[in-house]
């Protein structure tokens, strides 16, 4: 080999080197971080029951989950006997792995040295939606695989649940990209730096994100993401009364933490798409000074774990919803809603003269 | 191509890695656990009962009907992401066009509602 080949061999391989240790720096962090949140949406339960929720492992329980985690690889994972093995064990990986992959493109921060993402798409909320709705593979066959009974109904509540209400959740995007005028995420961040407050004469503040100038498609957002994840009072496809566990039921072990692992960091990323979309990402709430102190990340966090917050809210207070009622709110209420305010936010804008 | 190389790339790399983290999870317990299987417990669970018939039976026709509605809307939602990206570029005629585009899908959701297939009873 030449020198030539052997310096762009060594700059590809610093290249890759680089981003193997982001993606590694990304992922590790963000599943710690849903380590915790999951026992603070146990805490948050609790507390809302008058309980204290784990408390034993770790100060305050902090290391419940980390508890949980060896413990779920200490069990023994069985596979029924009729179930299709490839598929069965195929399904969990699937799941964790898409829900894990929209973290590709979630900006974190700007900085003077620009975005901080894996990479920066301009097609990144289409990458979101698309790999997103990957994760419907997770749960089919996971449940068809199992071959019984309980894991098959669930499996396709769960799959007409979570397509339907990908309808609205598309629907409401497209409002905010006919606000933003773009498709990349740091750009409809930065798109609400200005908007309603300063349309009023305000200085930028949290007047101007979208979250009320579009505070029906908010609202709908948030419910829509309640459903496509599966999360209370949305949990059908789990609903213990009825189908035990739904497409869980014949799994154990690591390969059922995967499936878990895959629910909540869909939840998280949810969190990130209402925080991103409708609460201005990393800009701090008040453009002064003791607010513009503080790092994008901590404001991008924070309000991660308030939207996050709400949703372990929602979970503690409101009851479970039936079938057809889910049915009908997705298709009968949110859609033609959503579909309406498309035309409403395009015609006040077109008509407005705000293009 | 560069451009498309550097854009994609890292993402490729990101999903090996996340797979690459999921697996090991995967493989975890079968390394590390104990396995003992017997016919009782790799059974199929249905509240202890032995299994009547096959679970791949048959189930209601209204989820084929969900997943074709999807199809549609989604199908709409793909044309109306580039629309909504280029808003500003389009001017009074790309807004009309979408309002026809939408007016006639409006029409046809109508139809569907009327004819009940959004009822689930």
């Amino acid at each position: 080999m030449s020198q030539e080949t052997i310096d762009m061999l060594w700059q590809y391989g610093l290249w890759l080197a680089f981003y193997v240790g982001v993606s590694l720096v990304v992922l590790v962090g963000l599943l710690v971080i849903i380590a915790f949140l999951l026992l603070m949406d146990r805490k948050v339960w609790a507390a809302v029951q008058m309980r204290r929720g784990p408390n034993v492992v770790g100060p305050f329980g902090l290391l419940q989950s980390f508890a949980d985690l060896l413990k779920f690889a200490l069990k023994e994972p069985i596979i029924p006997a009729g179930a299709d093995k490839g598929v069965f064990l195929l399904a969990p990986v699937a799941m964790a792995t898409f829900a894990l992959a929209a973290w590709a493109v979630i900006p974190l921060n700007e900085d003077g040295f620009g975005l901080w993402v894996i990479s920066d798409l301009n097609v990144g909320i289409l990458y979101i939606l698309a790999v997103s709705s990957l994760g419907v593979y997770g749960v089919i066959m996971g449940g068809w695989a199992s071959n019984s009974k309980y894991p098959f109904m669930g499996a396709l509540r769960s799959t007409a649940q979570m397509i339907s209400y990908e309808v609205s959740i598309g629907f409401v995007i497209i409002t905010v990209l006919l606000c933003a005028g773009s498709l990349n995420l740091g750009a409809i961040v930065n798109a609400q730096k200005i908007g309603l407050g300063t349309a009023m004469g305000l200085p930028n503040s949290f007047l101007d994100w979208y979250w009320l100038a579009l505070f029906p498609m908010f609202v709908v957002f948030f419910i829509s993401a309640l459903a496509e994840t599966n999360r209370p009072p949305f949990d059908l496809p789990e609903a213990e009364s009825e189908l035990v566990a739904g497409f869980m039921v014949e799994y154990s072990s690591t390969p059922y933490l995967l499936f878990m692992l895959g629910e909540y960091v869909a939840i998280v990323t949810m969190c990130a798409m209402t925080t991103i979309l409708f609460l201005g990402g990393w800009l701090p709430p008040l453009n002064i000074a003791p607010f513009t102190w503080v790092p994008g990340i901590f404001w991008f966090l924070g309000k991660v774990v308030f939207v996050f917050f709400m949703f372990s809210m929602v979970k503690a207070m409101v009851p479970r919803y039936r079938y057809d009622q889910l049915m009908r709110l997705g298709w009968k209420v949110f859609l033609p809603l959503s579909l309406l305010m498309v035309v409403v936010v395009a015609g006040v804008l077109q008509f407005g003269g705000l293009v | 191509m560069t451009q498309l190389l550097t854009d994609y790339l890292p993402i490729i790399i990101f999903l090996g890695v996340a797979l690459f983290i999921a697996a090991a999870l995967m493989i975890a317990p079968f390394v590390i656990a104990v396995s003992n299987p017997d016919p009782e417990k790799v059974s199929a669970y249905e509240c202890g009962f032995e299994a009547f018939d096959d679970a791949r039976m048959r189930f209601d026709a209204r989820f084929y009907l969900v997943a074709i509605l999807f199809i549609i809307f989604d199908l709409e939602m793909a044309f109306l992401f580039p629309w909504a990206a280029a808003f500003r570029e389009i001017g009074l005629f790309g807004f009309w066009s979408m309002m026809i585009f939408l007016g006639v899908l409006t029409v046809g959701f109508i139809y569907e509602w009327k004819k009940g297939a959004l009822e689930w009873d």
